[in-house]
């Protein structure tokens, strides 16, 4: 038996070692276009910033693949025939498949903007979008960033890093308000300005425009006025890859259409992680899951099913975290966005501390607490997963709101002061 | 004006550096407190402003920007030189500390107000020692400012190297007491239980007696107390002196612990190797002093002299921190510490630390195990949710101090629910 795996992301790696774990003997090959080892995507960052060298990222040494006896192919599919079970890469090479998994993973969201695909506007997705990014910025002064989500943040901390003067261009009147609440927002916004990027919220990108050289040299917004940036970061999202299957003939929407057990429409044809979209979710169907744990849990179950289990893919309660600049996120289980669409029986509490630098959020529905957001805060996963499962009440957490304390040894008091103060607000 | 203050810096620390090299060469400009504030003073300054400039005016938090193309963090040029002088200091304070004559004699004006006494190259060795601690603990505290456990565990480290390593040592010599380090002990100071040195600090009168029960009592009965109930980290990261210097002026040099299975598998032999050296040494010393010197003639002098130069000078010293810019800080600490050893067995098996990990919010970035000074590959375990549970880890902090998730949180607790 040999599994193909496209895709030697999170997803595809978790799924072959799910898969090894089961089948001793299967022959099990890992393909990809992007690069030979695996690689933490999470990590692209720090490369940039000097925190981490690219070989740091990897998370596991050669010595591990051949233990593990899992064949690597580096090359780009450009065709999978189902029916012959075979794969075709762009240099002709084919490689056979008695089941495939698809693990292909995202690509940056493109608007058709005038001037996208000049020289100096780019995404940043992938090991050669890091490479681009370190040969735009030589010589680079000024940046704009558009897109105000969770890499947006991070590629403006990166500019940043090199001295650049940044400029994020996010279309919400606060930061990232579709998922985070106006206080939270406005605290994200805040440390973003306060580390000396240039924010501007309720701001469309217009056009990009080139220069002399025929490379970016402005970005002009949808009022019309013109910032000079010599490299455009487009982060407004990501959507599923699906080059790699296209033509295959295999059910896609958003992403390509998995059931609850990662199986796609055709019965030996598997896919998991950014690229999934699972359609039998009674709570929300359609779904496509774009982190890293989601990765990595869709991974374990698709290895398992490959090897001939019946998993069903769980998710459990819903949980993330992020850090904006010097600004640590935690979240646990549902946290309404926006307040004008709360509906009666939803309650929301709230603590910030004087300084603006923590926040405590729990929100409960007919009094139960049903998620929450921290900021400036560690918070314990399994304490929170627990309360939320429970439907504990405040009164119940409250007094001992310690127990999720995650923060350092000595940090002092912030957990007890929250537990003090939390106030049921409006927004 | 961060500008101008580093180069306000940099020029003290030339002014501090110049003098002393001139002092090396017996050019002393002035000589006595003079001379010493000429040099010192300056440097001392110079050194504090350089270490702490570079996170003024910046928001606490994470400052590893740029970390690796540094040429002194990054193991480039810089590196290497620093490497050459460290190791080359080393060799003299050991070897040939004649050439170190005019260095030690401008610190007499010191030695004697403390020690009543004129200064030796472990004097010298002890001040710039201590200095260093000071001066880059400085930076450590400015550096993670944000983390309280790192400002306490700082304070701690610089605490005992300027009490417990440096001053407590000169004025015992000024009371005329024997010389004695209150927070060394067995096996890192092998001689706090040779029976002739115990004899020795016994007789010399009743705080002889109390060193030398101190030196019995720690080694044997609080160290595995404190290892059972805080890890080894109450010794490692918060009190001793060779892990204070890694703390410290180290930290720039933490990156650069090799993380390799292999490197795992070396310092598995050669640290119990060092443990099993050092014991086979203390038992000779005792089996000769038992037997009136009678029983192997010369051979427990000649392995006393020998541990001593090899694991004494050349592993801790010279290569332990001399290789700080190449190899990282920790490498006498992680492969050749006897003291890690014993600590590191307790820890491993028998103690109620920990590094916890929070659930499944590992992103698998690897920030841990770069700023692992013990080259513990701590995101292998983070990344499968996995409490750390290891022989080698000081408990630092770093690792939770620098992810960016939140995911690890050192802790004590039940054993069992390690
Ligand atoms: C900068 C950045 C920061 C992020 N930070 C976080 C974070 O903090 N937390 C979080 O939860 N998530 C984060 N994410 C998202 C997270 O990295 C992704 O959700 C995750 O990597 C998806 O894993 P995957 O295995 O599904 O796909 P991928 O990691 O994208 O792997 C897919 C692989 O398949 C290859 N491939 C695709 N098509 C082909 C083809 N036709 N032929 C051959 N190979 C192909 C790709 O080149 C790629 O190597 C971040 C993403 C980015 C870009
Ligand atoms: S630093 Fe944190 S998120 Fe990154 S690998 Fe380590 S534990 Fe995981």
């Amino acid at each position: 038996m040999h599994v193909v795996i496209i895709g030697n992301g999170i997803a595809g790696v978790t799924a072959a070692l799910a898969l090894r774990k089961r089948r001793r003997d299967w022959k099990i090959t890992l393909v990809s276009g992007e690069s030979d080892a695996f690689f933490s995507r999470t990590a692209l960052m720090y490369v940039y910033m000097g925190h981490m060298r690219l070989q740091d990222t990897l998370p596991y040494e050669p010595w591990f693949w051949q233990e593990r006896r899992l064949d690597r192919v580096r090359g780009w599919v450009v065709h999978v025939d189902t029916a012959a079970h075979r794969l075709t890469f762009d240099d002709g090479r084919t490689l056979a498949w008695d089941k495939l998994i698809v693990a292909t993973g995202s690509t940056p969201n493109r608007f058709g903007w005038p001037g996208e695909d000049l020289p100096g506007v780019q995404g940043l997705y992938s090991l050669q979008d890091l490479e681009a990014l370190e040969r735009h910025s030589v010589g680079a002064s000024r940046a704009a960033v558009v897109g105000g989500g969770l890499i947006g943040v991070e590629l403006a901390e990166m500019l940043h890093s090199r001295g650049m003067h940044v400029t994020l261009l996010a279309r919400e009147s606060a930061y990232w308000n579709n998922a985070l609440p106006t206080a939270e927002a406005e605290m994200v916004g805040g440390v973003i300005r306060a580390a000396g990027i240039d924010l501007r919220l309720s701001t469309e990108l217009g056009a990009i425009e080139a220069g002399d050289h025929g490379r970016a040299a402005a970005v002009r917004t949808g009022a019309g006025e013109r910032l000079p940036a010599q490299i455009v970061g487009l982060t407004a999202g990501v959507r599923p890859s699906l080059g790699a299957v296209a033509g295959a003939g295999l059910d896609a929407g958003r992403g390509l259409r998995v059931n609850a057990q990662l199986r796609t429409s055709h019965p030996d044809v598997y896919a998991c992680g950014d690229c999934a979209e699972i359609v039998d979710d009674p709570e929300r169907p359609g779904r496509v899951e774009q982190l890293w744990y989601t990765g990595r849990m869709q991974g374990e179950v698709c290895g398992a099913n490959v090897a001939g289990e019946a998993q069903t893919y769980v998710r459990g309660v819903w949980f993330n975290s992020a850090k904006f600049f010097d600004l640590e996120w935690h979240t646990y289980g549902q946290v309404r966005a926006a307040a004008s669409t709360r509906p009666p029986g939803e309650r929301t509490h709230l603590w910030q501390d004087a300084a603006r630098r923590r926040l405590l959020r729990v929100d409960t529905v007919d009094g139960a607490v049903v998620g929450m957001n921290a900021l400036g805060l560690r918070q314990r996963q399994d304490v929170w997963t627990r309360w939320i499962t429970e439907g504990r009440s405040m009164a119940d957490i409250l007094p001992r709101l310690g127990e999720a304390n995650f923060d350092p040894e000595f940090s002092g008091k912030a957990l007890g002061q929250a537990a003090g103060a939390l106030r049921e607000v409006q927004a | 004006m961060n500008r101008n203050l580093t180069l306000l810096g940099l020029v003290l620390l030339l002014v501090g550096l110049g003098t002393f090299v001139a002092s090396l060469f017996g050019h002393a400009l002035v000589g006595g407190w003079g001379g010493l504030a000429l040099t010192w003073l300056p440097f001392t300054a110079g050194g504090l402003i350089l270490a702490v400039a570079p996170y003024a005016g910046t928001t606490p938090g994470i400052k590893n920007d740029g970390i690796w193309r540094g040429t002194f963090s990054g193991r480039g040029v810089g590196a290497w030189l620093l490497g050459l002088v460290l190791t080359g200091f080393y060799c003299l304070v050991y070897w040939w500390p004649e050439h170190l004559e005019g260095a030690i004699r401008a610190l007499d004006p010191l030695a004697q107000a403390l020690a009543g006494g004129p200064a030796s190259q472990w004097f010298l060795y002890g001040y710039l020692y201590t200095l260093a601690v000071t001066i880059m603990g400085a930076r450590m505290a400015m550096r993670y400012r944000h983390n309280r456990y790192q400002l306490v565990r700082t304070a701690s480290v610089v605490f005992f190297q300027l009490a417990f390593g440096f001053l407590v040592p000169q004025l015992l010599r000024a009371f005329q007491q024997p010389e004695f380090y209150f927070t060394y002990f067995w096996p890192l100071k092998k001689e706090y239980l040779f029976p002739n040195d115990l004899q020795g600090l016994a007789s010399s009168g009743g705080f002889g007696v109390f060193m030398a029960f101190w030196g019995v009592a720690v080694a044997l009965v609080a160290t595995p107390v404190l290892t059972w109930y805080f890890g080894k980290r109450w010794y490692c990261s918060w009190v001793c002196g060779c892990g204070g210097l890694a703390e410290t002026a180290g930290d720039p040099f933490r990156q650069l612990s090799d993380k390799s299975l292999s490197a795992w598998k070396f310092e598995r032999w050669s640290i119990h190797l060092t443990l099993v050296a050092v014991t086979v040494v203390t038992a000779l010393v005792f089996g000769n002093w038992a037997l009136g010197g009678a029983w192997l003639g010369e051979a427990s002098g000649k392995a006393t002299h020998w541990y001593g130069f090899l694991v004494g000078s050349v592993l801790s010293g010279v290569v332990g921190v001399g290789f700080y810019p190449i190899l990282g800080t920790r490498v006498w600490c992680r492969y050749f510490c006897p003291q890690a050893a014993i600590l590191g067995l307790i820890q491993r098996f028998y103690s109620r630390f920990r590094i916890t990990t929070n659930g499944g919010q590992c992103i698998s970035c690897g920030n841990c195990s770069t700023y692992c000074e013990m080259g513990i590959d701590v995101r292998a375990y983070a990344q499968r949710g996995q409490n750390i549970v290891r022989a080698s880890c000081v408990g630092c902090g770093v690792c939770a101090a620098v992810c960016p998730r939140g995911v690890l949180k050192l802790e004590n607790g039940p054993v069992k629910t390690r």
